[in-house]
This record gives C-alpha cells, sequence and structure tokens, in this order.
C-alpha cells in the first residue's frame, strides 16, 4: 500500500516515539521495580479475622525485611480497621490489605498509593512515606450506600521532634 | 464507490432507524437531567428528595448514556449508513433489525424499571458481589442479544452485497459498519458470559458464589472494546461524511479501512488496562496489555493525518494560501462540519489524557479517581457526543423527509459551543481534583473534615457550574431534535457520503478478507487473556456470595 510521503514522515515520527516511551515505561517497570500492585495471593474472605496478618490490623515494625513497617489493613462496608495510623516520616511501609465482604478501594491522597481490595484476594504495595502531614484515605470503589463515608487517616509524624 | 445509485434511504429503513433514535434522544434526556442532579448534590449545596440515592441516580446515568443512548444512536445510524450505501434492506434484514429493536427496548425497560426499583444500584458496570435483582441481568442480556439481531442484520446486508458484486470494493461505509459490528459481536462475547454462566444464574439462586476476579475480567474484556464501539462510528463520519460536508475528497480508501481493521485488532486483548490496581493478575499479563493497548496510536495517528490531509487540500482548493490560509476556507458556518471538528479538537486532550491513564505506573495516580470521569466526558461525552450531534443534524432530517433550517443550524452551533464551554469546565475541575486524589462514583462527602477533602470542595462547585451549563447544552440539542422530527420544513436533506480523492491508490485486497483479520483478532486474544484466566481459574479463592449494600 502506497503511503504519502508526509505520513510516511508522520507515522515513523509517531512509532518511534511509542517505542522510545514503552521502551522507558518498561525499563521503569521491570529494572527499577515500578510495578503496580499485583500480589496474587489468596484468602477466603469469609475467615479474614481469623487469619494473621488479618487478626490484628495495625501498624506493625518488623526486622530484616526490604522494609520497616508492615500496615495490615482490613476493609469492610464501610470501614476500615485501623482506623487511623501514626507512621514514622522517612520509614518504607509495605500495606497488606484485604476486604471481608464486596470490592472497595484504597486510595491515598496526595501519595501514589493507590489499589483494589477483592473479595479472596490479598493486595500488597511497598511505599515510602516521605513527607510529613496527615493523608486521607478514602474508598474509591462504589461499595454501596455508605460508600463515601468509607475513610482512613495516615499521619505521617516525625518522631525526632 | 457505487454509491450514486442509492442517494436516499429506503421509507422502511428510515422508519428503523429513527425508532433508534427516539430511544437515543430519549434517553439523552433522562440521563441528562440525572448528570444534572449529580453535580448539584457534590457541591454540598442540594440534596437529593425523600429516598432517592445518589447511587441510584448515578446508575441511572450511567446505563441511560453509557449503555442506551450509544448503543441505540449507533446501530440506528449503522443501520441507515448500510441502507445508503448498500442498498436497502431485504425483507428477512428488516424484520431481523426490528425484532432487535423491541428486545433491546424490553431490555432497557427491564432494567431501569429495576434501577427505578432501587434494586439494582450496582452502577453501570455492575461490578460482583454486589448483587442485583435478576431481571436488571436479563434485562441487559436482552440489550445484547437484540443489538446482534441488528447487527447481524447489518452484516446480512453486506453479504448480499459482496455476492452480488464480486470482486468489488465494497462501499467504504458499509465496510466500516462491518468491522465495528464484528468487534461488538466478539466483544459482547465476554459480557454475555459473564452475565449468563455467572451473574444471572447466581442472582437466581442457581449457583452460590461467583469469582469476583473473573468475572471483572470478564467485564473488562467487553468494556474497553465497548468504547471503541463508541468511537468507532464517529470515526466513520469523520473519514465519509466529513469530506463530503465540506465539498472534498477522501484522502484514502485504503488508510480507512486500514486505521478500522488496526482498531478492530486492537480492541479486545487490552481489557487489562482497567485492572492495573487490581490483585490476581501478574505484572507481566498487565504490562503485555498496555503494550497492545498502545498500538492503538498507530491508527489514532493515521486517522488525526488523513482528517488534515482532507481539511488541507480542500481549503487549497478554495484557494487558501500559506501555512495554515487553507484553514479559513473550511465552512465554519456549517454546523454538519463545525460541531464533529470540535470533537475532533477535543480528542487531543482527551487521547493525551488517555496515554496518561494507560501508562502502567501513572495509573495509579489516577485510577479511580475523578479524572477518569474528567477524561470520558471528553472522550464519549464530547469528542463522540458532538460527532453523534453533528450526524443527528442531517441524518435525522434526512430520515424524516424534513430539512435543517438555517435558524436550526445556528442553533446547534450554539449549542456546541455551550457544551464545549460547560465541558471545559466540568471536566477541567474533574481532572484537576482528579489528582488530588479525590475519588469518583462519590456522593458529596468532607470525611470528617479531612483537610484534604474541604480542599476538594470548590472544584465540586466549578463542576456544578460547568455541569449546569452543559444541561442547558442538552435541552438546546433536544429542542434541535424535535424540531427536526415533527416540525421542521419537508424537504430533501443529503445523507452526505464522499467519495474517494481521484489520487488515490487501488485498494489492497487484503483488507476486506475477513477471515484472515478475524483469525489474528482472535489470536491476540488468545495470547492477551488465556494465561491471566487460567491464572485465576486454577489460583482462584473461594467464590462470593451477593451482597445488596445500598
Ligand atoms: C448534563 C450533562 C452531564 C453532566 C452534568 C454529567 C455529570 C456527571 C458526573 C458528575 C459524573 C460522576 C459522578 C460520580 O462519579 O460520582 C458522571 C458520570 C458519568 N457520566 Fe456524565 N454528565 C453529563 C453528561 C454525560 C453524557 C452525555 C455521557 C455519555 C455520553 C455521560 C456519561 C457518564 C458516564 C458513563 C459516567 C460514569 C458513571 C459511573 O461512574 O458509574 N455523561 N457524569
Ligand atoms: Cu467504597
Ligand atoms: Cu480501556
Amino acid at each position: 500500500m502506497h503511503l504519502h510521503r508526509y505520513e510516511k514522515w508522520w507515522l515513523t515520527f509517531g512509532i518511534g516515539s511509542l517505542v522510545l516511551f514503552l521502551v522507558i515505561v518498561g525499563i521503569s517497570a521491570f529494572h527499577q521495580g515500578h510495578q503496580p500492585p499485583s500480589s496474587v495471593k489468596t484468602i477466603n474472605y469469609e475467615q479474614v479475622d481469623k487469619v494473621a496478618p488479618f487478626n490484628e490490623p495495625g501498624l506493625k515494625k518488623v526486622e530484616g525485611k526490604d522494609w520497616d513497617y508492615e500496615l495490615v489493613v482490613v476493609a469492610s462496608a464501610f470501614m476500615y480497621m485501623p482506623t487511623e495510623v501514626e507512621i514514622p516520616v522517612g520509614s518504607t511501609v509495605k500495606i497488606i490489605a484485604t476486604t471481608k465482604d464486596v470490592v472497595h478501594g484504597y486510595g491515598v491522597a496526595g501519595t501514589n498509593i493507590n489499589m483494589m481490595l477483592e473479595p479472596g484476594y490479598v493486595s500488597e504495595y511497598v511505599t515510602t512515606m516521605d513527607k510529613t502531614g496527615e493523608y486521607l484515605v478514602v474508598c474509591n470503589e462504589y461499595c454501596g450506600t455508605g460508600h463515601h463515608t468509607m475513610k482512613m487517616m495516615y499521619k505521617v509524624v516525625d518522631v525526632n521532634e | 464507490m457505487n454509491n450514486s445509485t442509492f442517494l436516499c434511504v429506503d421509507k422502511r429503513d428510515a422508519r428503523l432507524a429513527m425508532a433508534h433514535m427516539y430511544v437515543a434522544f430519549a434517553a439523552l434526556a433522562i440521563g441528562g437531567l440525572m448528570g444534572l442532579l449529580q453535580v448539584f448534590v457534590r457541591s454540598g449545596r442540594f440534596e437529593l428528595p425523600a429516598n432517592i440515592g445518589y447511587y441510584q441516580v448515578l446508575t441511572v446515568h450511567g446505563v441511560m448514556l453509557g449503555l442506551v443512548l450509544t448503543t441505540f444512536f449507533i446501530l440506528g445510524f449503522q443501520a441507515a449508513a448500510v441502507s445508503r450505501t448498500s442498498g436497502t434492506f431485504t425483507a428477512k434484514q428488516r424484520l431481523a433489525s426490528w425484532i432487535g429493536f423491541w428486545i433491546m427496548l424490553l431490555g432497557t425497560v427491564m432494567s431501569a424499571t429495576m434501577i427505578l426499583l432501587n434494586e439494582a444500584t450496582v452502577l453501570y458496570t455492575f461490578y460482583a458481589p454486589l448483587q442485583a435483582h435478576w431481571i436488571f441481568y436479563l434485562g441487559l442480556t436482552f440489550i445484547v442479544v437484540g443489538s446482534w439481531f441488528v447487527i447481524f442484520a447489518q452484516l446480512a446486508k453486506y453479504a448480499q452485497w459482496r455476492k452480488e458484486n464480486k470482486g468489488e470494493m465494497s462501499p467504504l461505509l458499509t465496510y466500516m459498519v462491518v468491522a465495528n459490528s464484528l468487534m461488538w459481536f466478539v466483544a459482547t462475547l465476554g459480557v454475555a458470559a459473564e452475565v449468563l454462566l455467572q451473574l444471572l444464574p447466581w442472582s437466581l439462586g442457581f449457583i452460590e458464589r461467583v469469582d469476583v476476579a473473573i468475572t471483572r475480567t470478564l467485564f473488562w474484556y467487553f468494556g474497553h472494546a465497548l468504547v471503541y464501539f463508541w468511537l468507532l462510528p464517529a470515526y466513520m463520519a469523520w473519514y465519509v461524511v466529513i469530506p463530503k460536508v465540506i465539498g472534498g475528497k477522501i484522502f484514502s480508501d485504503s488508510l480507512a479501512r486500514l486505521s478500522f481493521i488496526l482498531f478492530l485488532l486492537f480492541s479486545i486483548p487490552v481489557g487489562i488496562h482497567h485492572q492495573l490496581t487490581e490483585p490476581g493478575i501478574t505484572e507481566f499479563w498487565k504490562f503485555v496489555q498496555v503494550i497492545l493497548t498502545f498500538m492503538v496510536i498507530i491508527p489514532s495517528l493515521m486517522t488525526a493525518f488523513s482528517m488534515f490531509a482532507t481539511f488541507e487540500l480542500r481549503g487549497r482548493e478554495l484557494g487558501g494560501k500559506g501555512l495554515f490560509g487553507w484553514l479559513h476556507k473550511l465552512p465554519w458556518g456549517d454546523a454538519r462540519f463545525v460541531v464533529p471538528f470540535i470533537g475532533m479538537a477535543a480528542f487531543i486532550p482527551a487521547g493525551a489524557g488517555g496515554i496518561i491513564n494507560a501508562s502502567y505506573q501513572m495509573n495509579q495516580v489516577i485510577h479511580n479517581t475523578i479524572w477518569v470521569t474528567g477524561h470520558f466526558h471528553l472522550t464519549v461525552a464530547t469528542t463522540v457526543l458532538l460527532t453523534f450531534f453533528g450526524i443527528a443534524y442531517w441524518l435525522i432530517p434526512h430520515l424524516t423527509g424534513r430539512i435543517l433550517t438555517p435558524q436550526m443550524n445556528k442553533l446547534a452551533i450554539i449549542q456546541a459551543f455551550t457544551w464545549t464551554f460547560g465541558m471545559t469546565i466540568m471536566s477541567g475541575a474533574m481532572h484537576w481534583v482528579g489528582l488530588l486524589g479525590a475519588p469518583r462514583r462519590s456522593s458529596y462527602s468532607t470525611y470528617g473534615d479531612a483537610e484534604q477533602a474541604l480542599e476538594w470542595i470548590p472544584y465540586q462547585i466549578a463542576q456544578a457550574v460547568g455541569g449546569t451549563i452543559l444541561f442547558l447544552g442538552i435541552i438546546l440539542v433536544l429542542i434541535i431534535f424535535v424540531n427536526l422530527c415533527w416540525f421542521a420544513p419537508k424537504g430533501d436533506e443529503e445523507f452526505p457520503v464522499g467519495a474517494i480523492d481521484k489520487d488515490a491508490e487501488k485498494t489492497p485486497k487484503i483488507l476486506e478478507n475477513w477471515k484472515v483479520w478475524i483469525t489474528v483478532l482472535v489470536a491476540l486474544i488468545l495470547v492477551a487473556y488465556t494465561v491471566p484466566i487460567m491464572d485465576i481459574i486454577n489460583g482462584g479463592p473461594l467464590g462470593s456470595k451477593g451482597f445488596k449494600f445500598w
């Protein structure tokens, strides 16, 4: 098929940029580890309260791992447990969350933490909280009448103060 | 293209197409009103009267505008387009279309009734394990099955044309309808499987549990193709109708066909880009589908090139000089051109936003924030819808035997500018506050007076201002619609179909070889989906019972 000369330039430039873009995204993902939350761990959603670590929601200090804290979150209509956490600034946190009923969201405003919580699955994400302040966590997947009241609060604090 | 033989859509086909248009515009009226209520509620200055829930209103809005308006308009437009370019339907084909139309309408009424009874406040994506009444799911099934009747009639007409015109290239517009219909059929198989094998028996109590990850994956197998199903009819108008409206020629028949084939191929094996932040699907397969998603940039660039080439060639023919002088020569007073042109222009920011959404890691910044709502009010509710309005302004009078008067033409242009103005405000505010983390699909809330949530409120008031202007736009287009249906003077309005530029190359035969393209499509789907679906099935957790949290 014949292409007009300008069209050839246009498509060459376009497809070239596209390839470059995808290579950059790919390197960032698979070389530098910037991956979206994609845990494949499963759980019986009806037994969440009885299974570790979800039997004890909250922030826990851990040793010998790539992260300093584990934040265990249990979502259900229309609340998160715990409702509030205090996180020392600069610490690396692994968020481990799941739901006891329907699908919920987990979006922390002002950060890149954003993941879906689905019944039967454990969602995980590792991140570093490097700025102090209060961060509102909202449920950003419709879950029922009380959806817009479902929230949690992160207080990222400077422990040396 | 031998379209000269069928200048006018047959009366009987016109009635068929118009039936679809009535439903589409009724859906626009109802859905638009819901949109207005939503922005009011979200501003925090207004509460819904007794017992009406925000999410019930939002379900009506999504179903009416995302599913009913689009499907009915598109199928009606396609029926007229096939009849116009390939000849009138046979009695059997027309009957099949009517049967399909009534099944779809019945399905719409069933689903709508359940939503109004507050038995299906599950939003238009009906994600399990929220469980709606079975009549809601059955209604959706009817909409899909009805649509199959309508597109099968259109495909049958095409097959008949091919048989009667052996060795010739089919009319371009019919060809595009075929590509879009095939895509629709393959995509709806996914949602049909979700509803028929899982949600419907589950809501009836025949099965106790469904696998939530499977239902979502099947939904999005369909869901992304759904948005191309909205877009491609707009592209039909851009490629085939607009050149004629401005008095020019279609830049290239083969490029137009090739871009539709590329849309078809890369419409379905990409749905996981809506599930990037979900558990249960590994990074590798998410990334594979992200790459496939980005392939759509290629036909998009081709389309942009063709459009501007057509405009420039025509502008220069009319004596336009210099780098941009040809722009002035275009018919800026003709609603059939101006309204879709604004839609095209809106696609530039809309497409840029889409690239961000699909960008693997960046998706986390915007996923399920109101940014996404801002995004698709630019794509579907501006680019696609303004093009549909632009189509309606000649199609409706063509079908009803009336004309678009200069007054209505003027009103149509005012309508488009009203829309643009309102949308810029509403969508702009949604994009901006979405970046701050404000969630979509959420009623008014200060989240216990959280500082961040309080910062979002001015943007929500801006959305209410923009949304009100938009609603004004809906009233204007409804006035024009009513005029064109029943009040405009009788006359002959043209159904514009462009001819191919005489310098364009002959179109390669392979583009009409559907066996090849369907094979490639199925292969791509298998590559993109087999492993992720097997992973979910094999590693899947205990399924979910239904919940009714509204
Ligand atoms: C008067 C004009 C309109 C206004 C004021 C409006 C307003 C809105 C608002 C505020 C939302 C988000 C609500 C939320 O997430 O809480 C929304 C969602 C939506 N709108 Fe519109 N809209 C209008 C027209 C349209 C049109 C013409 C279409 C389609 C052609 C459309 C399609 C949608 C869809 C599909 C959703 C998503 C529903 C969901 O998330 O379940 N809207 N609209
Ligand atoms: Cu929620
Ligand atoms: Cu998509």
